[in-house]
């Protein structure tokens, strides 16, 4: 098992959220975990979307403190 | 004090211009020395690129001799660096000379990387370089009917160009009087039809009103060229007849060699824009990690900040401000209106409707680039 690579796209309007996430998970090996941090309100349901429709794998999904923090493992 | 900037593209252009003025006199009295080492005797104006792929510019026009923009006390060689010693404050170029500085400035670039999706290079069209986009075109001008299927690939440079690109099609093949026989697709990563969420609730009913397909969710997977079929990593998949891609992009080779940060991006503060435990190291424009917009126009915002903190550091020992984000991007709209958006980390952008003199603001900007890249705009 790796560390959990942060990803920090909190207050990021271009690319925003999702691309940062997209463009580090292509960086990343299968089995790696990534942390989202964002600040974008719709990240808490636009990326599970994307994570499921691909076939990666939601760890958590927490709001703290006006931030989402969403861990996902990538499974492809 | 040595000053090196690393890279002769528009970041690392400006910053050295933007110096040289600042610290004129310490550059005089020889207190001062700027060094710049580039890959490339010319400097591209990247954006014309896409003028390009629809016969609205040749190639000729993007270019300038890198020397005549530069201020002529910088003193510039066509020596690409090789070697990164961080530790020892000091590079190594292509030649075999070794260049030690006190500061340095990291503006290297990104390239773009189309052979990581497999069939993207044989299948797809492109824009991203002179050749591709000259090929685009001859293209589009054969072309009679059909589908032209337009796919994006992340990350990319100019988050902007895959909707400039679907509105030059929409104009120019409506010019060409068959834009009823051409079906145009849209193809987007995310879950919109932008990533910044105005651009795609402003563009959303534009692609509808031009009669716009668009699916979204859809990273590509590869490329079928024998059967001329493009797959999702998604699970989806589109006929085309014509294959257009936006490539996706990585930070430069060197970068990647010299172990300086992952994909070749450099980990950056996002408001000192001083590279992640080097704090006599400035990282600007598509060279950073950082999540704002890789852009000519970012990249110029962030170095009026690090030419203006590197030259007070100099003068009075402490930078001075922060970046705070700032990106303007034109947005074409066709081939005679144009929007902008703009926007820095904490507000978004406020999209007005397209008008002619935008456009014509675009145009004249094509050419007064050159007159901002010498820092005097």
């Amino acid at each position: 098992m790796s560390d959990t690579k942060i990803v920090d796209a909190r207050d990021t309007f271009c690319p925003g959220p999702l691309m940062e996430l997209i463009t580090h998970m292509k960086q990343s090996s299968v089995g790696d975990t990534l942390e989202l941090l964002s600040t974008d309100e719709g990240s808490g349901a636009d990326v599970p979307e994307w994570v499921n429709k691909v076939g990666h794998e939601i760890l958590s999904n927490e709001k703290i403190d006006g931030v989402w923090h969403i861990k996902i493992r990538k499974a492809k | 004090m040595r000053i090196l900037v690393v890279g002769g593209g528009t970041g690392g252009t400006i910053v050295a211009n933007n110096l040289a003025r600042r610290l004129s006199a310490e550059i005089r009295s020889r207190r001062v020395r700027i060094t710049m080492l580039s890959a490339s005797d010319k400097h591209m104006y990247q954006p014309g690129l896409l003028y390009v792929a629809f016969g609205q510019m040749t190639p000729d026009q993007l270019y300038r001799d890198q020397a005549s923009l530069l201020e002529g006390t910088i003193d510039f060689h066509v020596d690409p660096v090789e070697k990164f010693h961080l530790d020892q404050n000091k590079v190594v170029t292509k030649s075999g000379k070794v260049y030690e500085y006190d500061i340095l400035v990291m503006a290297t670039g990104s390239r773009i990387v189309p052979e990581q999706i497999p069939g993207l290079v044989e299948g797809a069209e492109t824009f991203y370089t002179e050749a591709t986009a000259v090929k685009l075109f001859k293209r589009l001008r054969e072309i009679q009917e059909g589908t032209v299927a337009v796919v994006v690939g992340v990350p990319h440079k100019c988050p902007i160009a895959p909707v400039e690109l679907i509105f030059g099609l929409h104009d120019y093949f409506k010019a060409r009087g068959i834009r009823d026989k051409i079906k145009i697709k849209y193809h987007y990563p995310i879950g919109r039809i932008h990533t910044i969420k105005e651009v795609a609730i402003w563009a959303k009913p534009e692609f509808d009103r031009m009669g716009i397909e668009y699916e979204t969710l859809f990273n590509v997977g590869e490329v079928d060229v024998e059967n001329k079929v493009v797959r999702s990593e998604e699970g989806t998949e589109t006929q085309y007849d014509l294959l257009i891609a936006i490539p996706p992009h990585r930070g430069m080779e060197v970068v990647e060699q010299n172990n300086l940060g992952e994909g070749g991006w450099i980990p950056t503060d996002r408001f000192k824009l001083t590279m992640n435990g080097h704090d006599n190291v400035f990282v600007l424009g598509d060279t950073t990690n950082l999540p704002v917009s890789k852009t000519g126009s970012a990249a110029h915002f962030q170095a009026e900040v690090v030419a203006e903190n590197i030259a007070s550091m100099i003068k009075i020992g402490t930078p001075v401000r922060d970046y705070d984000g700032k990106v303007y991007c034109f947005i074409e709209t066709g081939h005679d209106s144009a929007t902008y958006a703009m926007f820095n980390y904490q507000n978004p952008p406020d999209l007005k409707p397209p008008s002619k003199p935008m456009h014509w603001f675009k145009m004249s900007y094509n050419q007064m680039y050159w007159t901002s890249v010498r820092g005097l705009l």
